[in-house]
């Protein structure tokens, strides 16, 4: 236990150090280059490392909280990005007790099972039963304009919002033998990790982005970028082994599988902007835009990276 | 100095709609009018004037009046506190026979009092398909009455799907209040014209539709 609350005082410590120094270059940028707000890339980073700054702070007060506040933490998360993303799909009056279910039942007893650390329900919650009965719920209406689509989009959205970010805080379930106490280690790594990954692919993008990846579907990413990216947040995986259970060549692979999905997560959730025509998801950071656009890589590569921890590692 | 319980349902009221849809403002590029003025908006929800009333900057927020319906806002205890007490709403007479007041001049004395007023120049809650229903003439009457008076376009997007007619249970989704720059009555200008040209200014405030394509 006290190994855990050094290892996670050393983390929090060199967080602190990095977003220190992030912020006293945003600091320089701002005064040579736009000492008038002029210069939007300026701005956006600094608005985005002043998110940063909160995100961190939110999530510290989680983790000191201990598994009550990860998962209340979480569970407002799932809420706001649940708002965001239903926000911009199809819906009609018939959905109304559906959606209101979506949001007031089935977010929370998501939450209650994993409080519970029921794990077999836990799992099929939303796959199966929210499946089943929501369009049962929507059908009683006896509106069938669009239905396919309507039910199928809020099936998607608590895929997304509910069922897969909430394996996030499910890494807290885990029985990992010689790693008991520790498991709020294994949100961090996955956190740092696919944040970093986001953060150098936007910076390898700045630096040396020649290439776009998917000009249609994000016209800011590169080649460059990606290549970048992965490997530089691979590598920072792989010196975090020490805060995980796994060995450090482990802990490399498991941080390129959570960076790729996270890359992957990214284009899937583009392109779902793309199609209903917006730039973000919404706009409750500051910098960030929506929720999920800063959620959209941890929701892609969270349930992955449980199933292999668990699987691999977990009793 | 409102009493303490008003204040207290006032914070309540904007805490709850705010965690609800989220409020987000969009202002015009050169602000708001710092003198009062006319807030008139598209109207679909009772709780119109609430998101309105919220996002506005605490200042200017505390002038400001909403115009509602006499007949609902007096119907029970709860409405009345909350219409009249809380708001504090510039209650006007629907029923021209039952009138005990020109609405038009209740406004006006509002205005000259000080406030700003929140409109719904639609005059009733828009359950149709369109998106905005024909104006009625109280707002040209109004500017007739004060032509130097600012009229302040305000699209509220998205609150008709939180709750929608006959629901109980709101459904959190984001909600825009978009504010577009003031507009004068011209002199001289013709009621049809006048008219024509408020509703075309509210309507370019409002977004392309996205999901809710109802």
């Amino acid at each position: 236990m006290s190994g855990a609350n050094s290892d996670l005082m050393t983390l929090v410590a060199g967080i602190f150090g990095v977003l220190i120094v992030a912020s006293v270059i945003g600091y320089i940028l701002q005064q040579r280059l736009s000492p008038n707000g002029s210069n939007a890339a300026v701005e956006n980073l600094n608005a985005r490392i002043k998110a940063w700054w909160v995100m961190v702070i939110l999530i510290g007060i989680a983790f000191i909280a201990g598994r009550i506040g990860v998962l209340i933490l979480f569970g407002f998360c799932s809420f706001a990005a649940l708002r965001e993303f239903v926000t911009l799909i199809n819906t009609r009056r018939a959905d109304h007790w559906a959606l209101a279910a979506a949001f007031f039942v089935v977010v929370p007893i998501q939450y209650f099972l994993l409080w519970a650390e029921q794990y077999g329900i836990f799992s099929i919650f939303i796959p199966v039963y929210a499946f089943l009965l929501m369009p049962i719920i929507s059908v009683l209406r006896g509106d069938t304009e669009r239905f396919l689509v309507r039910i199928a989009e809020v099936q998607w959205a608590l895929m997304i919002c509910v069922f897969c970010a909430s394996h996030v805080p499910a890494l807290l379930t885990l029985k990992i033998p010689g790693y008991e106490g520790r498991n709020v280690l294994l949100i961090a790594f996955l956190v740092i990790v696919v944040q970093l990954s986001d953060v150098l692919q936007y910076v390898w993008g700045k630096l040396l982005g020649r290439t776009k990846i998917a000009p249609r579907l994000s016209p800011s990413k590169t080649v460059e970028g990606f290549v970048g990216g992965i490997i530089s947040a691979t590598l920072i995986g792989t010196g975090l082994w020490w805060i995980t259970p796994f060995a450090p060549l482990q802990a490399g692979l498991l941080a390129l599988v959570i960076t790729l999905m996270g890359f992957f997560g990214g284009l899937v959730m583009s392109a779902i902007k793309r199609d209903r025509g917006v730039k973000d998801w919404g706009n409750l950071i500051e910098g960030h835009g929506g929720l999920i656009d800063r959620l959209d890589s941890v929701v892609f590569s969270a349930p992955i990276f449980f199933h292999l921890t668990r699987y691999w590692w977990s009793l | 100095m409102k009493a303490l319980p008003t204040k207290a349902a006032a914070t309540v009221i904007v805490l709850f709609a705010r965690a609800v849809t989220a409020v987000r403002a969009v202002w015009p590029e050169g602000g708001l009018p710092s003198r009062p003025c006319v807030y008139y908006a598209n109207h679909s929800s009772h709780g119109d004037f609430v998101l309105v009333w919220t996002v506005l900057p605490p200042r200017l927020r505390h002038r400001a009046r909403p115009v509602a319906g006499a007949e609902y806002w007096l119907k029970s205890w709860l409405n009345r506190f909350i219409g009249r007490d809380v708001f504090n709403a510039v209650l006007i007479a629907r029923d021209r026979d039952k009138r005990t007041e020109d609405p038009v001049t209740q406004m006006a004395s509002a205005i000259d009092a000080g406030s700003s007023l929140i409109l719904f120049p639609e005059g009733t809650r828009n359950q149709s398909d369109a998106r905005l229903l024909p104006f009625k003439s109280g707002i040209f009457h109004l500017a007739m009455a004060r032509p130097d008076v600012d009229l302040v376009p305000v699209w509220i997007s998205n609150l008709n799907r939180v709750m929608p007619k006959g629901e109980i249970v709101p459904i959190p989704l984001i909600c825009t209040v978009t504010f577009g720059s003031a507009l004068q009555i011209a002199p001289g200008e013709d009621k049809d014209v006048f008219l024509e040209r408020m509703q075309a200014a509210l309507l370019a405030l409002s977004p392309n539709i996205v999901g809710g394509g109802e």
